[in-house]
């Protein structure tokens, strides 16, 4: 080979006409806006560039939204109490008929109860949706946190300790992904909550609540403890891994500097699709009478109770029906959006 | 076998600025076998990744290892760095045995060798600013450089041809080439002695190759450095390096300076392997040498010499004996029982 130049390639700046400095050579992002070439110095990271496909997608937007607005109005719920006036337990028997159905057109619907009013024991359904949408919004989040912190923790464990650590954790990953889990569900609750309180005792709502999110982290880590597992198994045997490796840095250092910022995206993506999943499935357990107890709100009984007056009032299903509807969709396609915006290159 | 290696003839410097003396660093048969297996209770097997490798490299030299894919250069290229731990053999730096070196002794010897990666797209962390990834070695051993780290990453960036200013850019808004630069610069960043550079320029283009070369050897001649230069592209080996060993198989077939290996060379196979190279001025294909058969498996590479399933000069002793490493006629070292003699044609 000949020597084709002697002097090593330009520092890779000149200045434009207009008084700013252009890069050469440099592949900046092609859904860069045109006003950004001022200040072109300032990269942009991975995600950053994310963040910014994510702002032009117009399904992440509106889904964007919709939740963003069905959350406050969730955590706003004791607010909404005050300013309403009606609490959600509260009992507006009068206003029923002697069959128990609540007088009016449309499941009751009028200027005070929005939304109607439940048949049977009379409660505005409105205020029971909005604290009812707080509860499954409190079990679902949390319970995708609690099983993607400990799927992260055991996935990286499993990736990058390999041999008979990484065996193992894969034999308990199998086993766990083989327990049919409505059915472990609902043999599990009952069995812990008689070891804590005995059968005159009242069970207090909020331990039924801590008890089906444990039992939903649970059974969930394993997917993501699969896909970090993996993940790592991948990028560990990359070039950037071996340098830092050939630089003298620790297993805590690649682990946690080199490893997880680049296993991020993944990990964002399963848990907000973890979410829509937890709603539905918590939601299901009122069907096995294993759900929220009385007198919680939450929108899985609130259809559970409705479907013995589905053909006499039709509208007390459809309200937590629609909710479930809208916030499952919502949170599926922000998801779906997510994923196509942290990885571009990946097709449906 | 090494004695004659450190004291092989004709290899004295012919580089700028070569100081004479003590070898920097001297690899004594070199093994590394990777264990196979098929199932969990299958048949196990051993490839010999590299089997009985030697060599040495002087500060400020170049030495070169060509062969083709598979024969064990990249291996032995890990095992130098000590990302992989040898099977048996000895690796000597400035005269202290680093074979089994731990703890402390392998984080101070990491500050003095340094490996620079094949691919640039994957040597480089895409989650990283270019600022944070040429500082890493720097902060990962808890190195404070005078002035700062900000300050000494933008000289290393300057120092491989890189602008300065770009320490807050990510890796995907660069080039290929500039990115070998970065993975350059980090490299640098620990003031080393010797690099590994293991096919540095083999995923770049053409005319990219020739300037991430010129770097090297700028650098080289500026900061006195040693390099293993990996490289299965003859040319850019005979453009870079001083001393250019050749492997075959795991083994080592040949090593001496450039001229003999490029215009005398002793062993068939480095016949056969240069003969191979494309050459303008010779047009046609008479002097070309075209081996016959494929690579063995090195899970059972042939008794004797191993080229000798490939070898037109191939005799019974070849079979029986394996040939040392001896310094032939033409002042190269050559592992051969019927060296050639002669120029090229």
């Amino acid at each position: 080979m000949r020597k084709t130049d002697s002097t090593p390639e330009l520092p890779a700046t000149t200045t434009d006409g207009m008084g700013g400095t252009v890069a050469l050579e440099v592949n900046s992002p092609v859904d860069a806006p045109v006003g950004e070439k001022a200040k072109a110095f300032v990269g942009r990271s991975p995600g950053q560039l994310a963040w910014l496909r994510l702002k032009r997608d117009r399904t992440a937007k509106v889904s964007a939204i919709t939740l963003l607005v069905l959350v406050v109005i969730a955590l706003l719920s004791p607010v909404i109490e005050k300013l309403r006036g009606i609490a959600p337990t509260q009992p507006f028997t009068d206003k029923l008929n002697d069959y128990a159905m609540p007088l009016g057109y449309a499941g009751g619907m009028n200027g005070t109860h929005w939304l109607g009013l439940e048949p049977g024991n009379g409660r505005d359904i409105l205020m029971q949706l909005v604290y009812g949408m707080r509860t499954s919004l409190l079990i679902a989040f949390a319970a995708a946190i609690v099983a993607s912190a400990i799927g992260v923790l055991i996935g990286i464990v499993a990736g990058y300790a390999r041999g008979w650590l990484d065996t193992a954790i894969n034999w308990v990953i199998d086993l766990t992904l083989a327990f049919p889990f409505l059915i472990f569900a609902l043999a599990i609750i009952p069995i812990v909550e008689d070891n804590f309180y005995g059968e005159r005792d009242a069970i207090p709502a909020s331990f039924r609540v801590i008890l089906i999110i444990a039992t939903f982290a649970l059974f969930s880590w394993t997917y993501t403890a699969r896909l970090v597992r993996g993940q790592v198994i991948a990028l560990r045997e990359r070039e950037f891994v071996e340098a830092a490796r050939a630089a003298g840095a620790n297993t805590g250092h690649i682990l946690f500097r080199q490893l997880l910022p680049n296993i991020w995206a993944p990990i964002l993506v399963t848990l907000s699709l973890n979410v829509p999943a937890f709603i539905t499935t918590e939601a299901a357990l009122a069907f096995v009478n294993i759900g929220v107890i009385e007198p919680t709100p939450d929108l899985g009984r609130m259809i559970f109770n409705s479907i013995q007056y589905v053909a006499s009032d039709p509208w007390y299903t459809l309200w937590p029906g629609l909710t479930i509807f809208i916030l499952v969709l919502a949170f599926n396609l922000l998801g779906d959006s997510l994923r196509d915006a942290l990885d571009p290159k990946s097709t449906r | 076998m090494t004695e004659t290696l450190v004291q092989e003839p004709g290899t004295e410097p012919v580089g700028p600025s070569r100081p004479a003396g003590e070898p920097l660093l001297v690899v004594e048969d070199l093994t590394k076998h990777f264990p196979v297996r098929s199932g969990m209770f299958g048949k196990t097997g051993l490839v010999r990744a590299v089997d009985g490798v030697s060599f040495s490299v002087r500060a400020g030299e170049t030495l070169g290892l060509v062969g083709e894919s598979g024969c064990g250069k990249t291996t032995t290229g890990r095992m130098l760095v000590r990302l992989l731990d040898s099977t048996s053999g000895k690796i000597t730096f400035e005269g202290k045995d680093i074979t089994h070196a731990k703890g402390g002794g392998l984080r101070q010897l990491r500050q003095d060798m340094q490996i620079i990666f094949q691919d640039p797209y994957a040597s480089l962390n895409p989650r990283h600013t270019v600022g944070r990834i040429v500082a890493m070695p720097l902060q990962v051993n808890g190195i404070n450089p005078p002035g700062g780290v900000k300050k000494r990453v933008q000289e290393l960036l300057e120092l491989v041809g890189l602008n300065p200013e770009h320490y807050n850019r990510y890796p995907h808004e660069f080039s290929g080439g500039q990115r070998q630069r970065i993975g350059v610069a980090r490299a640098l960043a620990l003031r080393p002695k010797i690099i590994v550079a293991d096919e540095p320029v083999s995923a770049l283009d053409v005319s990219i190759q020739a300037q991430v070369i010129n770097l090297l050897r700028e650098l080289q001649r500026e900061l006195d450095l040693a390099f293993v230069f990996i490289a299965h592209d003859l040319a850019v080996v005979r453009h870079f390096c001083q001393r250019i060993g050749v492997m075959y198989l795991g083994k080592m077939v040949e090593i001496g300076d450039r001229e003999t290996i490029y215009e005398r060379p002793a062993h068939p196979y480095t016949r056969a392997l240069l003969s191979a190279v494309p050459d303008v001025t010779k047009m046609g294909a008479s002097g070309r040498i075209r081996l016959e058969g494929d690579v063995p498996t090195p899970l059972n590479p042939p008794s004797g010499c191993r080229f000798r399933t490939r070898c037109w000069k191939a005799q019974e002793v070849c079979a029986s004996e394996e040939p040392p490493l001896t310094v032939k006629s033409n002042g190269t070292v050559a592992a051969c029982h019927f060296p050639e003699d002669g120029a090229i044609k």
